[in-house]
């Protein structure tokens, strides 16, 4: 008895030794690279492509904070992780930044101790069914079986949902995404839920993608965004504005390609700031002068990651909705650069 | 001990000096054990020290607060009742029932599995010998993880989808014209007369339903049901009552040398009462069925009424049953091969039959030589049950370690109280073959 415990107590302080607390701005200039914490695949978000390199519109933000901090896109290491471990992964220090559609509620910014510094998809919890199943609302979906993954908020979404229209599920509880499309494809569930965009991402991987729909009831609100530890807000300081510079990029007209161009004949200050032209606004958060140039011309400005990972122009072809600037109709914006 | 009476008195008139605590082999052990207990103390005291500070330095405290809190979401099997409304405490009793269930299960049936793969696998026949030797390696050399999910796979994805048992308008339409020969069926249908059927997303079995139940209450919150206390009252009373009947037929047998006729009765008291009981009850079995309209066209997603039993389930007790069966019938040969030959040949010289020599004769012997290595079979079977989460099995692993771990963040809390359950689990186990152990043992006097 003595012996289990004392290896339990081994177990459980060797997971906190491993705490960094130190500033991690330090860490990653230190060792030259970042580390972010990804999905262990969902496509369009973070997944690996063919030839193993991560493409994504998650893995494009972990590229632009690389790119600032680090001074190369391609300086990152990416931590698949699990909707159960991505929280203790990021608290133990084994990821710099966990950005990873996760949306922000208000126990994990309180009481897991997380920051969840900007919010870079708005979407909301949606059902994926087979069309032949004849369902056209979710509240048609008394006594269904339904894929779910643990471990998140659409979990408890679920049960609230169906709680609320007094109706009832059998529920069959998944790892990940991929398990999730094997377990709906092969029948073991009628429908699967989770974030819309997961949906929509799912159904353009799926052979018979046309076969399947989204039902329109959006159940939740999901904010997803990147996470960063509690107490570290000169990194979590960083996190924000380089997604805070995506946004300026777009509302300015700055793209990856018009970048050089900009940089050298804009007589605009808020860019010149942006740029690193004047303003020294790049040093306040210890970072180089062009830090944020550097991290726009990484992928492009905020339309362009959306356009090139999830738009209408991807098999996935996610509208912009509410992820439209605040000047088209959408919610993205982004506080002045000043 | 035979050092304190061999030193020369001379020695005893030194007095005590520091250094003999080294040099003198009196001493010497105490010395050590004293610097190594000392040692693991510091060690000890440096993780914990560790361990706080750590969660100071992230500004988290240890509280099972949690565990009394909305757990808001939902297990698919459960044992008592749950909703997405109960508590995490709730949850984690739940998580707990499951693993239980599937431990108690899986001893039972893997020491059926291995004590017959244990007799059969010293048969004579080579055949049966050979088979019951590539089961033992086959199921001993593999990760029990991949028998697992091999099993899950399999019962999932061979069987049909539950809407392949419904019967759609266009069967109906089939059905009412006079001409037989276009009739449509569904393309599933229910085995074992209708009372069950194995879907891919699991196997629906009848239900047992009571017409007249005897009510019930609650003590405390624990619910109580007078139906299942009166059919198990009755049970325990026939065994009883068949037990006596026994004893007194061996009674006579042993004073007259006749054995009286007992089956009938013996039938007629363990079978009489509880028929009358259930009957009395209105006892029956309610189906597995879809619901259906008006026409017989069915409707829903799922069958109704029935138990349904996850695929989860039946696949974590089918391997790691005959995963442990396979240590457990090593044991059994093991155990029997350690009895004497001579004993074999003596109960054959007593004209027994090889069948009553080893149940009679051997398997008794050779309980003395199983029991302690079967004890941490059935230890390793109720840890491998944690397994369970590679596919999807809701067991303590899955709700304390694995929802309400993630839903609340409370990593400590809940694997320090998740280890102390297996831990209490395992010691009682233990504690319970043991008391058995010293029953069956070699009694020396």
């Amino acid at each position: 008895m003595k012996k289990s415990a004392f290896l339990g107590a081994l177990a459980a302080s060797t997971v906190l030794a491993g705490a960094a607390f130190a500033a991690t701005l330090d860490d990653v200039k230190a060792r030259g690279e970042l580390i972010c914490g990804v999905n262990v695949g969902l496509t369009g978000f973070g997944a690996p492509d063919a030839s193993g390199e991560w493409k994504g519109f998650d893995v494009d933000l972990c590229r632009a904070v690389a790119a600032a901090v680090v001074g190369d896109p391609q300086k990152v290491k990416f931590v698949p992780t699990t909707g159960e471990t991505r929280f203790t992964a990021l608290a133990s220090g084994e990821v710099d930044v966990l950005i990873r559609n996760s949306t922000m509620t208000y126990s994990r910014d309180v009481d897991l101790k997380l920051d969840f510094v900007a919010i870079n998809y708005y979407d909301g919890q949606g059902f994926l069914v087979k069309k032949d199943l004849g369902v056209s609302s979710a509240k048609e979906l008394d006594g269904a079986t339904v894929c779910i993954q643990t471990g998140t908020t659409t979990e408890l979404n679920l049960a609230d949902f169906f709680k609320f229209n007094n109706i009832s599920y059998t529920p069959v509880t998944v790892q990940d995404d991929s398990e999730a499309q094997r377990q709906y494809l092969a029948g073991a569930c009628d429908t699967y839920t989770t974030d819309a965009s997961g949906l929509a991402a799912a159904r353009a991987t799926m052979a018979d993608g046309e076969n399947h729909i989204i039902l329109p009831e959006i159940i939740s609100k999901e904010p997803l965004g990147p996470a960063v530890r509690h107490g570290d807000n000169q990194w979590g300081d960083i996190v924000r504005w380089t997604f805070n510079a995506l946004l300026i990029a777009e509302e300015k007209g700055i793209t990856k390609a018009n970048i050089e161009e900009v940089a050298s004949s804009t007589t605009d200050p808020e860019i010149r700031r942006l740029m690193g032209l004047e303003g020294d606004m790049g040093p306040m958060a210890g970072l180089d002068a062009d830090a944020f140039k550097r991290a726009i011309a990484a992928g492009g400005n905020y339309g362009e990651i959306f356009e090139a990972n999830i738009g209408s122009s991807t098999p996935i072809g996610l509208a912009r909705g509410l992820n439209a600037l605040w000047t088209q109709g959408g919610l993205q914006y982004a506080a002045p650069f000043r | 001990m035979t050092l304190a009476t061999s030193t020369p008195s001379g020695a005893a008139k030194e007095g005590f000096r520091l250094s003999m605590l080294v040099y003198d082999t009196r001493f010497r052990a105490i010395t050590i054990q004293v610097v190594v207990l000392i040692l693991f103390l510091l060690l000890v005291g440096w993780l914990v020290d560790n361990t706080i500070q750590n969660l100071a330095a992230k500004d988290k405290d240890i509280n099972f607060g949690f565990l009394w809190v909305r757990a808001g979401y939902d297990i698919e099997q459960q044992l008592i009742p749950y909703t997405n409304d109960s508590t995490h405490g709730r949850a984690v009793i739940v998580g707990l029932l499951n693993t239980l269930v599937i431990a108690i299960f899986g001893c039972v049936l893997a020491t059926i599995i291995g004590v017959l793969a244990g007799v059969l696998r010293l048969s004579r026949n080579w055949l049966v010998s050979r088979l019951m030797t590539i089961y033992v390696e086959a199921f001993r050399n593999v990760p029990l993880l991949l028998w697992i999910i091999l099993v899950f796979v399999v019962t999932s994805e061979t069987q049909p989808a539950p809407n392949e048992f419904k019967v759609t308008q266009a069967m109906v339409d089939s059905w009412a014209t006079e001409d037989t020969s276009d009739d449509i069926y569904p393309a599933a249908s229910k085995i074992l007369f209708g009372t069950a059927a194995v879907t891919n997303r699991g196997s629906y079995v009848a239900t047992p339903v009571l017409d007249r139940p005897l009510g019930g209450t609650t003590i405390g919150s624990v619910p109580v049901n007078f139906s299942v206390l009166a059919t198990i009252a009755v049970i325990v009373a026939s065994v009883l009552a068949n037990k006596l009947l026994l004893r007194r037929a061996r009674a006579v047998q042993e004073e007259t040398g006749i054995r009286p006729v007992t089956w009938w009765k013996s039938l007629l008291i363990l079978f009489g009462p509880i028929v009358l009981l259930l009957l009395a009850m209105g006892f029956h079995l309610q189906l597995p069925a879809f619901a259906a309209d008006e026409n017989g066209v069915s409707k829903g997603f799922n069958f109704q009424g029935g138990i349904l039993v996850q695929h989860s389930f039946t696949a974590l007790l089918i391997a790691l049953s005959l995963y442990t069966g396979a240590f457990i019938a090593e044991i059994v040969r093991a155990g029997i091969l350690a009895i004497s030959r001579g004993q074999t040949e003596a109960a054959f010289a007593l004209g027994l039959r090889p069948g009553r020599t080893m149940s009679l004769i051997i398997l008794p012997q050779a309980l003395r030589v199983i029991i302690p290595p079967l004890i941490s079979q059935y230890l390793n079977l109720t840890k491998n049950t944690s397994l369970g989460i590679a596919v999807s099995y809701l067991d303590l692993r899955g709700t304390l370690g694995g929802i309400t771990l993630n839903q609340t963040g409370r990593e400590l809390e809940c694997m320090l109280l998740m280890m102390l359950t297996y831990l209490i689990i395992s010691l009682i186990i233990s504690g319970a073959m043991n008391l058995y152990n010293n029953a069956v043992k070699l009694k020396e006097r």
